[in-house]
């Protein structure tokens, strides 16, 4: 293996100038574990897989696969639509657990569930619950209305649509708590101010929470749409990618070239899903190291 | 006692016409994977809310192994915990040296490469996924858990990193002064000094590691592939392949699979929630 995760080379390296202090040359040794691992990891791989993409014929090839416009596609409705609705919803729901109640506080606890528990397992459960013939849904639905339920995964909308419920019920519950935790922060005397003017609870969201929470509710929206970017596992394990390959987004397509032994249309499909990305990291970057 | 007002009632009606929906969305995927993994063959495919005749029959033959699919059920089980300790203990050790360089021993370049970790973070780990795999592949170490416990700490450490740089910016510069006054190392600083004031962050940084080494499937999928070799995550992947998989035992594998960090996450949470969200996102 290549890699020393010791620090070993920093020590053995001459010293760079006699003007460092022992501190500064400790500080050296400790940083250069993960130094290495980011070379070792991100910048020889980045590197690597854009020479593997350096060839013009592959974006010729990805823009000639109907599959990529149809995962571009795929990729924007997800984040536009998808990431929008979830957010809303966070919002609403953050003002909902900030009510004291007993019972709200129990439900918040069991409200983190999807969060703390893996994808696989519980992607593959709503799977199951959707499938046409022996799902718990249309089983549910036949019980109801004595008629069929809908082939959920066989249509291709039905199907990006429940890829996104996926998404959905597996992050909503981190962007609540975060939203929660802003919300909470609003000094209470603010809304006490507004009772005795007499506000109505949307004047109070309005002129208070909304201002106060802009800021917040924003970045989570960006660094949702960069995670959503990289959401493999929600239409992997739910679609496949299928009905036809037509619910594919970015993330998932990368990893079907590759299993087609495509790399370098893997490596382009990523490369064509930076322009994405790049602004979103970098609007990341300058909020947070400020 | 005093009865509450009519507005009372009707104000809690509201919130229980919030909280009911809340609920059965949250734990219908849950539910129903437990339900299989009670539920005997027969009835796992009947569409009940609750089988006639639940069993723990689908536990006794996943812990016993006894059927193909699951014949390597405890080795993939040793590996996920082998590859999520492993994880989680190099990327506390990687983070907290890097964290404790930046922020207490100001070296030059910190900022900068605590920028490059930030940058990676950003990253959607699927998109480094692809050249990742080749180049494990480059450095032989393709099928080998190091590739696996490798590639997860390069996911998990900027984040680490970052959370760990802001909480130990909060630790008043005159700790370190005494300490240095009087006649520590800048070792024993870190030992005696940095790491024990650090620990609820440890904590949370080291949960959240773990969990994310557990959870992992693309990486794993990709990085592994030898049935001796597998995490969990992948061997249950690997049931979607073949037509005639037995469900219920997958769902049984599963909520199997799934107790772990919610266990994990419970009994750390309080360190969890105060840890992790207030570095999530910095307003």
């Amino acid at each position: 293996m290549a890699i020393t995760l010791s620090g070993d080379q920093a020590i053995a390296s001459p010293p760079l100038s006699s003007r460092l202090t022992p501190a500064q040359v400790w500080g050296i040794v400790l940083l250069a574990p993960y130094f290495l691992v980011f070379l070792a990891f991100v910048v020889y791989p980045v590197g690597y897989g854009l020479w593997l993409a350096r060839n013009p014929a592959s974006y010729v090839a990805l823009y000639n696969d109907p599959i990529f416009a149809r995962a571009a596609v795929n990729t924007l409705i997800f984040l536009v639509i998808g990431i929008n609705i979830k957010m809303l919803i966070a919002l609403f729901l953050s003002g909902f657990f900030a009510q004291q109640r007993p019972w709200i506080k129990w439900l918040s606890v069991i409200f983190i569930l999807p969060w703390a528990v893996p994808s696989i397992p519980t992607i593959l459960s709503v799977r199951f619950m959707l499938n046409p013939e022996w799902g718990m849904v249309n089983h549910f639905i036949f019980n109801l209305t004595g008629d069929d339920g809908p082939n959920w995964l066989n249509d291709p909308t039905v199907a990006l649509a429940m890829a996104i419920a996926v998404h959905i019920w597996k992050s909503l519950p981190f962007w609540t708590l975060i939203l929660l935790t802003g919300r909470l922060a609003i000094p209470h005397d603010l809304y006490e101010a507004c009772d005795v003017d007499g506000a109505n609870w949307w004047q109070k969201f309005r002129f208070i929470t909304w201002p106060s929470m802009q800021t917040l509710y924003i970045t989570c929206t960006l660094l949702s749409m960069i995670w959503t970017l990289g959401d493999f596992n929600s239409v992997y394990l739910l679609t496949g990618g299928g009905p036809a390959d037509l619910t594919h987004v970015l993330s998932t397509l990368g990893i079907r070239y590759l299993r087609l032994d495509q790399l370098s249309l893997a490596m382009a499909s990523i490369v064509c899903a930076m322009p994405f990305v790049l602004p979103l990291v970098y609007f990341m970057m300058k909020r947070l190291s400020r | 006692m005093k009865l509450p007002t009519l507005r009372e009632v009707g104000n809690e009606a509201k919130l229980l016409l919030i909280g009911i929906p809340v609920f059965i969305w949250t734990m219908i995927p849950i539910y129903h994977m437990f339900l299989f993994a009670i539920s005997p063959k027969e009835d796992a495919f009947s569409g009940k809310m609750w089988p006639d005749h639940p069993t723990l029959h689908n536990f006794h033959i996943v812990f016993f192994q006894e059927h193909y699919f699951l014949r390597d059920f405890w080795i993939q089980f040793w590996n996920s915990t082998v590859i999520a300790l492993a994880a989680g203990a190099l990327t506390l050790f990687v983070a907290t040296a890097a964290a404790f360089s930046i922020s207490r021993l100001k070296v030059p370049g910190g900022r900068w490469v605590m920028n490059l970790a930030l940058f990676t973070y950003f990253i959607p780990a699927a998109f480094l996924a692809v050249p990742m795999y080749r180049t494990m592949g480059n450095y032989g170490l393709l099928n080998n858990h190091w590739s696996l416990i490798l590639a997860m700490v390069t996911i998990a450490s900027p984040y680490a990193i970052w959370v760990l740089k802001q909480a130990s910016d909060k630790l008043p510069v005159e700790l370190d002064e005494a300490a240095t006054m009087d006649g520590a190392t800048t070792l024993q600083l870190f030992r005696l000094v940095y790491v024990p004031l650090m620990m609820p962050s440890l904590v949370a940084i080291g949960t959240y590691a773990v969990l994310l080494a557990w959870n992992e499937y693309l990486y794993a999928f990709l990085l592994l592939s030898n049935d001796r070799e597998i995490t969990l995550p992948v061997a249950l992947g690997n049931f979607l392949a073949a037509d005639d998989s037995p469900w219920e035992l997958l769902m049984t594998t599963g909520f199997i699979y799934a107790l772990p960090p919610a266990a994990v996450y419970y009994a750390f949470k309080r360190y969890m929630v105060g840890g992790l969200t207030a570095g999530a996102v910095k307003s």
